[in-house]
């Protein structure tokens, strides 16, 4: 397949002004006439949803949850980016493009990335014209923090809850449409597949999962937004309910999937403590401003925190990167902590910690700033380890955290299924091989206030579409596959649950696929996975029905698409024989550990098609082009 | 963890099979514990089990599992996310309870969240409180730049004290008379204290109060269980504000909306 990312000429910094005047537009009167689908209500989602109703476009909205406002986005904690240098400090877009691109390791479109730090600035004025309650000094102005990536400080924050303000502010605004009748929202709606006519996304196929119904809804344009799929690991920082599933359909009807090892490992997450354990919970990495990572310099010493001096304790990060020390990018920090920790070093129970300490910072600051700062993260910690981390320090472990992987889109983020666009993390566009710390909450709003309201008139107005209801047989047709799809997972009536298989699939790929990968390792996870997703088919136990509530079904359903995609994420880990971001091939490093890139073979998006059950996916590669920014070795020492 | 640590616990759980059938308690043991397990993660173990013998497992809401979703909600021994203060059902962890202890779960029950199944009950009356007005009307793209309008700190954290709210319900399912009052006067006060918010001040709080007794919540009588029970420790103050704002919008006369032509 060509694939064409359909970046506009001209000098970078004015390529989404010219672009935005080149969009063909559609006319006021005519926009009530289409009818666009939403997938998903994060802060993509939502915020996409509530501003193309604003423009007055019919939009139907889905979430799996009971109500939108509690898609996953809720859970971020830390902050939001935006390049306002209201510090003073030398911040500009361009400072914000060129961080995010080398945070990314040189692995994202040049152009994208540039849009991304251009609209920063106008998502803030949104947010706060909305009501989002940002920390806000005495003056009365908006505060900032600094956040691992980068050397000025441009995070807007609202206390550890960013994200949940944030995306009350996008939910609201939903809410404000749904009231107006532009938006119907449907919760507790489960996507299960897309529907094609004539080669265009033409609607989606969603079950009720209360009733159990299978249903099928009819639209112009289809937008997913539906988050990431970390999931993959079953551990991770994510909620549980996130998955893959809308966007592997998606896949599986002909859109390619990008870059789908880039997953990013977030270094200070509590460590796991038993083998129940359901999820990793993270702690924000704006700790890492005022926490000190150490662990002992001898292995082995078991001695607690407080006993051991100043002169035994390696605060490795500050060693090894003296500039960026403790806010050294997320992956680095990762790798370093999985290194001391396989020496030996580690600490708490498993030897799988490293310690997060506050004592200098309460000593310098006092307890009452550091509890302004940090209260509810520091409550979390403790109710969840029973340590009080104001006197002693924080245990963390790295833990799976974001996918920047996702289904290829082009520069108005379409993907290669004509009509089908994806924004926020379920897309790959912006973060390279490694996501900056609170970025990711600023693409999900660039792209759904500010980039598809725009690109998808562009579609609409141009795409000359017949119109087409969900009596079409294509819907039937679709209906009839989902249908079978769940008989057969209720049909296999075996013996495990589907939760026992994906832990184990979710341990294979954090093993083989996970902080460092071989190709030892990967060429036996992908002789492992296929044996493991056949045993799945053949010997899940999915008890209940399809006709009601089951979310035994439901999550069977999300780990079958999962069996798929931890393939096809090895296959890719295997191919891109370099070290990049949060990609380390073990066999790709310097002499002192660090990722060795390799532009001359890998400076591209790899971009992956179905070709049909068991068959290997192909590959299309999509270079990367580098105009603007010289391509170096990161560096953060 | 040596195995000396586990505990032997009861759960007496509601079981119902759809929104329309009738409901009762069935008692399970879970044995081997951990103190370190959540709540849920109990649940999830007994689950399996559950599963592993062919019986139906027990349908819960959950999603985020680090209390900020609001998804997860139960009656636990009759108190609204269980004993601990400030604190979801999700973030609850075994080491509250004690070995040998019988704990009833139960869903939230309240007039306006029917059961759905088991212990997973429907709010989406919630969702309609705040689409009635809880929101400020700022289309994007017309937002001045965010340092315009300088908000003074106190007012910021106070605002911030309210929006903390997570729409679990547990207000409701706390109040004697299934009021939605704490969750309707907290999306009221955060917005109602920004200077942003404003603009809609009194209409705001005046539909949305409406909305919440259209939903079949209860009235507030000020009993003050909702405080108790909020996870995020709302203050019963936002409900004051509340009451003021409504009276103060009732007393007004109703202002007609200008009819929109075209220009
Ligand atoms: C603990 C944590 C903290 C974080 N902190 C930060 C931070 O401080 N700063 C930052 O920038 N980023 C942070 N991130 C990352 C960021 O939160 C996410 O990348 C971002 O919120 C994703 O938004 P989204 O809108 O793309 O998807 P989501 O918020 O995940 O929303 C997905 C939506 O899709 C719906 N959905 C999914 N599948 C289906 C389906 N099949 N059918 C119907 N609906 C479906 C869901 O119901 C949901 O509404 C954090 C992430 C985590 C895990
Ligand atoms: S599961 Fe999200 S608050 Fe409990």
């Amino acid at each position: 397949m060509e694939l064409n990312a359909k970046v506009p000429a001209g000098p970078l910094a004015d390529k989404w002004e010219r672009h935005q005047f080149d969009l063909k537009l559609v006319n006021p009167a005519n926009k009530r006439k289409f009818t666009v689908i939403v997938v998903g209500s994060g802060l993509a989602g939502a915020s996409a949803a509530a501003s193309m109703s604003e423009l007055g476009y019919n939009v139907k909205c889905f979430c799996f949850q009971d109500s939108p406002r509690r898609a996953h986005s809720i859970a971020a904690q830390g902050g939001i980016n935006a390049a306002k240098n209201y510090q003073n400090d030398g911040d500009s877009v361009w400072r914000l493009f060129y961080d995010t691109i080398k945070g990314g390791d040189f692995r994202a479109r040049e152009a994208n990335v540039y849009r991304l730090a251009e609209i920063s600035v106008r998502i803030i004025d949104q947010c706060v014209a909305q009501g989002v309650p940002f920390a806000r000094e005495y003056g009365g102005f908006l505060a900032n923090r600094s956040f691992g990536g980068a050397q000025v400080s441009r995070t807007f924050y609202a206390r550890g809850q960013t994200g949940q303000q944030l995306l009350l502010g996008a939910y609201q605004a939903l809410e404000k449409e749904v009231q107006r009748g532009g938006v119907v929202m449907n919760s507790r709606s489960e996507m299960l597949d897309i529907v094609t006519v004539d080669g265009r996304a033409r609607g989606i196929v969603v079950r009720d999962l209360v009733t159990g119904q299978v249903e099928s809804h009819a639209a112009d344009a289809v937008v997913l937004a539906t988050g990431g799929y970390g999931n993959v690991f079953y551990l991770s920082t994510n909620a549980r309910g996130c998955n893959v599933t809308a966007s592997w359909r998606a896949h599986r009807r002909g859109a390619l999937f990008a870059n789908p090892c880039f997953t990013q490992i977030h270094p200070t997450c509590i460590p796991v403590s038993g083998d129940y354990q359901s999820k990793l919970t993270l702690m924000s990495e704006s700790l890492r401003n005022d926490g000190r990572v150490w662990v002992p310099v001898k292995a082995g010493d078991r001695r607690p925190p407080g006993d051991i001096p100043e002169a035994e304790r390696d605060y490795y990060l500050e060693r090894k990167y003296p500039s960026f020390g403790n806010l050294a990018p997320r992956d680095i920090a990762s790798r370093a902590a999985k290194e001391v920790c396989d020496e030996g070093r580690g600490v708490g129970p498993g030897g799988r910690g490293v310690y997060l300490d506050f004592a200098a910072s309460i000593q310098r600051l006092g307890e009452a700033k550091i509890a302004e700062r940090y209260g509810n993260l520091f409550d979390m910690y403790r109710r969840i380890t029973d340590e009080n981390p104001y006197q002693v320090p924080m245990r963390i472990y790295p833990a799976v955290h974001y996918t920047m992987g996702g289904l290829w889109v082009d520069y108005n983020l379409m993907s290669t299924l004509p009509g089908l666009h994806v924004i926020g993390e379920a897309n790959f566009s912006d973060h390279g091989a490694n996501r900056l710390g609170a970025s990711a909450l600023m693409q999900g709003l660039a792209d759904g206030y500010f980039v598809i309201p725009l690109t998808i008139g562009d579609y609409l107005a141009t795409a000359k579409l017949p119109p087409v209801g969900t009596d079409h047989p294509e819907f039937r047709r679709v209906e009839a596959e989902v249908s079978g799809r769940i008989a057969r997972l209720l049909g296999a009536k075996g013996r495990r649950s589907a939760d026992s298989f994906h832990r184990e699939l979710g341990k294979l790929m954090w093993e083989k696929c996970g902080m460092a990968r071989s190709a030892a390792g990967l060429t036996e996870a992908l002789a492992r996975i296929p044996a493991l997703r056949e045993e799945f088919w053949s010997d899940v136990h999915v008890p209940g029905s399809g006709t009601a509530l089951n979310q035994s079904l439901e999550h069977a359903g999300r780990v079958a698409d999962f069996m798929e995609l931890g393939e096809l994420m090895c296959r890719d880990a295997l191919e891109r024989e370099e070290s990049c971001g949060g990609h380390f091939r073990v066999e790709h490093q310097t002499e002192d550990g660090e990722a060795r890139r390799d532009d001359t073979r890998f400076c591209y998006a790899a971009a992956w098609e179905w070709a049909g059950e068991g068959a290997p996916q192909g590959l299309t590669r999509e270079p990367l082009q580098f105009d603007n920014v010289t391509l170096s070795a990161r560096s953060y020492k | 963890m040596s195995h000396d640590d586990t505990m032997q616990i009861t759960v007496r759980v509601w079981r119902q099979p759809g929104p329309a059938a009738g409901g009762a308690l069935v008692s399970y043991d879970v044995p081997g514990v951990s103190p370190e397990m959540s709540f849920l993660e109990m649940l999830d173990v007994l689950n399996e089990r559950l599963t592993e013998r062919g019986e139906l497992p027990i349908a819960f809401d959950h999603d985020c599992r680090e209390g900020i979703c609001g998804m997860c909600g139960l009656m636990i021994n009759g108190v609204a996310h269980g004993p601990e203060k400030a604190t979801t059902t999700c973030q609850l962890h075994m080491r509250s309870f004690r070995n040998g202890d019988v704990i009833t779960v139960e869903p939230w029950r309240a007039t306006a969240f029917p059961v759905l199944a088991d212990l997973v009950v429907d709010r989406r009356a919630l969702d309609r409180i705040i689409a009635s007005g809880g929101f400020i009307s700022a289309p994007t793209g017309g937002a001045p730049d965010g340092n315009a309008i300088p908000v003074p700190k106190p007012a910021a954290d106070q605002a911030m004290d309210a929006a903390a709210c997570i729409g679990c319900g547990a207000c409701v399912a706390a109040c004697p008379n299934g009021s939605a009052s704490l969750f309707t006067a907290a999306k009221i006060s955060h917005l109602g204290l920004l200077p942003q918010g404003q603009a809609e001040r009194f209409r705001r709080a005046l539909s949305m109060v409406q909305q919440m007794d259209l939903e079949h919540f209860g009235s507030c009588t000020l009993y003050g269980e909702c405080q108790e029970a909020c996870p995020k420790e709302i203050s019963i103050d936002t409900i004051t504000r509340m009451n003021g704002d409504f009276l103060r919008a009732a007393a007004q006369p109703p202002v007609r909306e200008a009819a929109t032509g075209s220009i």
